[in-house]
């Protein structure tokens, strides 16, 4: 056991596998994050940052390779223990907010527990309505996605991330389609966050100006990892 | 708190609530087919318990007689040419009658057994003579056979000595009423004066002119029957076993067995065609109904594929996703079950006004039984969960990816 909460050993992921067509788009990555790192994952588009986040997500398979988290193998798990795994561990934030259309702001950020719990639990929406307030978003907590701006949508998105306090924290561009005043704020929160709680924070971003903020900045072109440097060097 | 729900109950109404469109129509299809498949299956199967109902309102369930007469050859079939003419059949009793009631009336099936004398004669009142069928009956047992009570309009359904019971067209005819006295003169010239002490309305102006219902004894002695029987009426408790009760009876006796079944079967084979027609539409109407909430469950999973992936993403497993498309077909089924019985009911109370015998009453009862509509109800929820089922197993294995993408 490692205090690493990922740890990445030769991952190749390829798509089109059984088509004429095989593209690989992930050659062969290692890659170690430490409990509590707060790191970018930046390089050029179709460079391979989304397929990446989304097998560290468990969300795709590789085609080969060993992806663990906090500790625990996911190479032989079935879709029930890599959704387990997944619950446990990993909050995400995407480019789009991906909230739920039909649902409130406050169910939104319960619903990951609603679904680790079967059902509604009080405790569950007293969290949720205590990050909500976190977040700035006190007062709209009945209010439909579509009745929010979109700051005020990946905010919501951020506190449904937290819902279960991960010990990974994983953001597909979360302030891609933001403002920039918008945008600081959110990574602020992303931020505070990981100092407040401890949480692992891995972020996508095209944006140099973040990805200069974080402590670790991780590289990738062509599928594979060029610069894995520590943070804190400016840039 | 203000919801409790487990979550796929709560995720699978909330998607319906959302798309608000589809599911107005859809309910609006599976209510539709509901109420035609219940609104129908409860009107015919009425209709035929009333026409069922009418034919045997005058007539046995099973009739004993006895076996006809047949010529039997003395001669060696080949060693002669001969002509052969079918025999007249005369008014005979069954023999050991009161043996074969008891056997009968001891037969599994069999509720009541009424032995009854019956034969031609003319009933004669000055210049007018009709002729007209003897009833010699034991009122009591009779009545177990054929509701005459319910068929009486003046007097009760009873006889004794040398009173008579005679239909309203024959009263008419001799011009007489209760009270008045006819004379009743059969083939070989026995006659008896009889006194009218009731006047009963079959529904039927056949029967009203012909039927005369005196005592047992009356008939044997005017029919020149004494002590005998020319049949032995049966009811039974199930009218659609009436056929095997007979054939059993028939083995058991030897003797001339039928059943309402084999003297109606043209009837019946018309029921019977009604009924797989019925049928047929029923099928075709579930089918269409299936069809229906299946290809609005097909859409809506393609709508929602990107809220699929996020729950998947957030952790439900893809056999919850499974529930929560499966409880929608259920649903929609169940609420349209609901509305189409209802639906249905007010049909069935609107066309009962509309439809009328000829006599002014309704041709079928506004009422529906809870047991077509508990069919209904299940029918429905079983067609609304299969008919989910292919588009829950689409959403279950979508791959969170792509749906998040798309």
């Amino acid at each position: 056991m490692s205090s690493a909460i990922v740890e990445l050993k030769g991952i190749r992921k390829s798509y089109g596998i059984g088509t004429p067509v095989v593209t690989e788009v992930l050659h062969g990555i290692d890659l170690l994050l430490e409990e509590g790192e707060f790191a970018a994952l930046i390089g050029p588009s179709g460079s391979g940052k989304s397929t990446l986040l989304n097998l560290i997500g468990l969300l795709e398979h590789p085609t080969a390779g060993d992806i663990a988290i906090a500790g625990e193998s996911a190479t032989h798990l079935d879709e029930v223990g890599l959704t387990e795994l997944r619950g446990r561990n990993i909050g995400f934030v995407f480019q789009f907010h991906h909230l739920l259309p039909a649902f409130t702001a406050l169910e939104n950020v319960m619903m990951p527990a609603i679904i680790r719990d079967g059902a509604p639990t009080a405790r569950a929406e007293a969290t949720a309505s205590e990050l909500l307030h976190k977040v700035g978003l006190a007062g709209h907590e009945y209010k439909k996605p579509s009745q929010l701006s979109g700051g005020q949508q990946q905010r919501v998105a951020i506190a449904r991330s937290l819902a279960l306090s991960p010990r990974l924290i994983l953001a597909d561009e979360p302030t891609g389609n933001l403002d920039t005043h918008t945008a600081d704020e959110i990574f602020e929160l992303l931020r505070e966050f990981n100092r407040e709680r401890g949480s692992a924070c891995l972020i996508v971003t095209h944006d140099p100006r973040l990805a200069a903020r974080c402590d670790r900045r991780i590289e990738l072109v062509d599928g594979r990892i060029v610069g894995a440097g520590l943070g804190g060097d400016g840039g | 708190m203000r919801f409790r729900l487990p979550f796929e109950w709560m995720v699978a109404l909330r998607f319906l609530r959302e798309g608000r469109m589809q599911t107005i129509l859809i309910l609006a299809g599976v209510t539709g087919g509901v109420a035609v498949i219940v609104f129908l299956t409860q009107l015919i199967s009425q209709l035929q318990a009333s026409i069922v109902d009418r034919v045997l309102g005058s007539q046995a369930h099973v009739v004993i007689r006895p076996l006809e007469e047949a010529n039997s050859r003395a001669l060696d079939p080949g060693g002669s040419s001969a002509i052969v003419e079918p025999r007249a059949q005369r008014l005979k009793s069954i023999d050991q009658w009161e043996a074969v009631m008891r056997a009968a009336a001891e037969t599994p099936g069999v509720v009541a057994v009424s032995p009854v004398v019956s034969g031609p004669a003319f009933a004669v009142r000055g210049q007018a003579n009709k002729s007209v069928a003897l009833l010699g009956v034991d009122a009591e047992r009779y009545r177990r056979i054929v509701r005459m009570d319910d068929n009486m309009t003046r007097g009760r359904f009873e006889v004794e000595g040398t009173h008579a019971l005679i239909g309203i067209e024959l009263a008419k005819d001799l011009g007489v009423t209760l009270g008045d006295k006819i004379r009743v003169v059969t083939a070989d010239r026995r006659d008896e004066q009889l006194t009218i002490t009731g006047l009963f309305d079959m529904g039927n102006k056949d029967l009203n002119r012909r039927w005369v219902f005196v005592t047992l004894k009356l008939a044997q002695s005017l029919l020149d029957l004494p002590g005998g029987v020319s049949n032995i009426d049966l009811t039974v408790n199930d009218i659609f076993a009436a056929k095997d009760v007979a054939t059993r009876l028939q083995a058991a006796t030897n003797l001339t067995v039928e059943s309402w079944m084999t003297t109606n079967a043209q009837l019946l084979a018309a029921l019977r065609n009604q009924t797989v027609s019925n049928n047929l539409i029923r099928s075709f109407v579930t089918i269409i109904v299936a069809l229906g909430i299946a290809s609005v469950l097909v859409v809506s999973v393609v709508q929602k594929q990107k809220e699929i992936g996020i729950l998947r993403a957030m952790g439900a497993s893809s056999r919850r996703i499974m529930a929560v498309f499966l409880l929608q077909g259920g649903l929609v089924g169940l609420v349209g079950a609901l509305l189409g019985t209802g639906l249905a009911i007010t049909l069935l109370q609107v066309f009962s006004h509309v439809y009328r015998n000829a006599d002014g009453s309704p041709l079928f009862a506004a009422r529906l039984e809870p047991r077509f509509a508990l069919l209904a109800a299940l029918v429905a929820l079983g067609v609304g969960l299969l008919a989910a089922v292919i588009p829950a197993r689409r959403a279950a294995k979508m791959d969170p990816v792509q749906a998040i993408r798309a």
